[in-house]
């Protein structure tokens, strides 16, 4: 019984060690935030100076009152980033669930060359394939809206929502499947009143993970088929103001520090999701 | 047998949208870019077939250049990225107070928009007045200010550092939780046999991992050889093209100068090198696994 307690005991000089690892660790995967908030404190007088000062000395918040006014469709930026993803999560769940169950529960001819040709779509960045992507969407007409950036983005989100989605959808006891077989339900009202109530934790991190993957890189797309102004995520809505021959830093920081905390705080809430969801669908085959 | 039948009907019905959408945003796309590849598109109202024009064009010593570069920049990064996310991932992985805390602190590179992220590295790199060169020079490292995208031996190095950055939080989370999977009452018997803790890692956590950083880092490796935002953003391929990787180059000939053609050639020849690096990932797990099986 005191076993595993015994042999998770460390002696001191192993506890200094592991925290230690753990501040560098966490010191390079933090550190440009650290500097960035920083910067957004620290007058443009004080970041434009030398030598070089880590703590803002007279910091404020001034930064995030101004970028409202330098940055003008920035309210805007973080609807659109908002409404994109949004959009996508809901058009890749349209698609995967039925997909995911059907690669679940279904053993047929072929069926398993076309996993893992919906797999190799992850070999393929939206940037290999962006000339035929871009004169599809001229021929579709939808160069410079929404749809520009939402078509493509759903598709290479696809593939790893199926993955995961299927390894949850096969830990579902197919006895339940079978019962309601018996029972005379249709293989739709199955899937529709068995499967998907207890599908439903899984398909919450499908959905997560879909998202984040859809804000967190929204770029190339939006950069070559977008140009309007009034469409653009927020990524590129900064990127404009930041390609700009004098970058006001410690604005830019600001804006990127309020554009990332609504997605932050729900990233947070929701982490506990995130990390199952990315061990379910990677570890255990 | 009717049954069967329409249970395959079903299967198919179910897949048919996903399918669908697939096809004719990535396949078809696809094959589009092998056929354009040889003709001369452009912005141009006509196009014409032109053979292996656009391929004899690109076989030249610049590209030559590019291709090797991309591989450098590539094997780096993974490398680094790997290495750095299994120490993350021990240290995550030791019972000690507040790791739940630590485990969250490591998702942000991974969470936050890429641009951003990259963003506030263009500051840190920012020779007169960024983070690491302002440091380097108050510690005395270095004597005047180094502007680390200016020059194409630091731009190359800083756009493989922040390329590491966001694709630590994956791999680190990614080997924590093959770590996890690892049945404890190993490590229990081990311990029992007086076995000390480096000992159980280096014989029992890493051999075990191995499957698990293989596959690590085939997916890091597909995901960085296709690495765009990062150096656009940070450098758009120079200085002097030192920093232009294959898909830079593609997307500077597509998009930049509208010569379709030649681009398509370009990505052609990316998508050949990732068929391969899967067709190895391919052989080299199976032959793993049948190496399990003896």
């Amino acid at each position: 019984m005191s076993q595993p307690a015994m042999i998770n005991r460390y002696r001191w000089h192993e506890l200094v060690a592991i925290y230690c690892g753990i501040f560098v660790f966490l010191a390079f995967i933090l550190a440009p935030f650290v500097e960035g908030f920083l910067v957004s404190l620290k007058p443009l007088g004080l970041l434009f100076s030398s030598p070089y000062k880590f703590w803002p000395e007279n910091g404020s918040f001034a930064a995030y009152k101004s970028m409202w006014v330098s940055v003008p469709g920035f309210a805007r930026y973080i609807f659109n980033s908002f409404f994109i993803s949004s959009i996508v999560t809901v058009i890749v769940l349209v698609l995967v669930v039925p997909a995911a169950y059907a690669f679940a529960r279904f053993k047929f001819r072929g069926s398993g060359a076309l996993l893992a040709a919906f797999l190799a779509v992850n070999m393929f960045s939206g940037a290999v394939l962006l000339i035929p992507l871009f004169r599809l969407m001229r021929s579709l007409g939808v160069l410079n809206t929404y749809f520009a950036m939402i078509v493509p983005g759903v598709a290479f989100l696809i593939p790893s929502a199926i993955w995961l989605l299927r390894t949850y959808m096969m830990r579902i006891p197919r006895e339940l499947d079978e019962a309601a077989f018996v029972d005379g339900a249709s293989h739709f009202y199955t899937l529709r009143r068995v499967i998907l109530p207890i599908a439903m934790p899984g398909i919450t991190v499908v959905a997560i993970t879909t998202f984040i993957g859809s804000y967190a890189q929204q770029f190339i797309f939006a950069l070559t088929f977008n140009s309007k102004t009034e469409y653009m995520p927020l990524p590129i809505g900064l990127y404009a103001y930041f390609g700009r021959q004098e970058v006001i830093w410690n604005e830019l920081m600001a804006a990127s520090f309020v554009g990332i905390a609504p997605a932050v705080i729900l990233i947070f809430l929701m982490q506990r999701y995130l990390v199952a969801g990315l061990t379910a669908g990677a570890v255990k085959q | 047998m009717s049954v069967q039948r329409s249970t395959v009907i079903f299967a198919w019905i179910l897949l048919l949208p996903a399918l669908l959408y697939v096809t004719v945003i990535v396949a078809y796309p696809l094959v589009d870019t092998f056929i354009l590849s040889f003709t001369d598109a452009s912005l141009k109202k006509t196009t014409n077939w032109v053979g292996w024009a656009n391929y004899n064009k690109i076989f030249n010593e610049t590209f030559a250049e590019v291709i090797f570069r991309t591989f450098i920049w590539t094997f780096f990064s993974v490398s680094i990225k790997m290495i750095i996310g299994v120490f993350g991932a021990t240290m995550l992985n030791a019972a000690v107070p507040g790791r739940a805390l630590f485990r969250v602190l490591t998702m942000p590179p991974w969470i936050v928009p890429m641009a951003i992220g990259i963003f506030m590295w263009g500051w840190m790199y920012n020779g007169q007045f960024g983070m690491i060169s302002g440091m380097l020079q108050n510690w005395g490292l270095v004597d005047g200010p180094v502007a680390f995208l200016a020059r194409g031996e630091t731009a190359f190095w800083a756009t493989i550092i922040t390329d590491v950055w966001i694709g630590v939080p994956l791999v680190t989370l990614y080997m924590l939780a093959a770590m996890q999977a690892i049945p404890q009452d190993l490590y229990e018997a081990a311990w029992t046999d007086g076995a000390g803790r480096l000992y159980r890692f280096r014989r029992i956590t890493l051999p075990l991992l191995i499957p698990s950083m293989i596959t690590m880092s085939m997916l890091s490796l597909i995901a960085t050889f296709n690495s765009f935002d990062i150096i656009w953003i940070l450098t758009q391929g120079g200085p002097n093209g030192e920093t232009t990787t294959m898909i830079i180059d593609t997307y500077r000939t597509a998009i930049g100068s509208k010569k379709y053609g030649e681009g398509a050639a370009r990505a052609v020849l990316i998508c050949i090198f990732l068929s391969i690096f899967c067709l190895a990932y391919f052989r080299v797990t199976s032959r793993l696994a049948s190496g399990e099986h003896r």
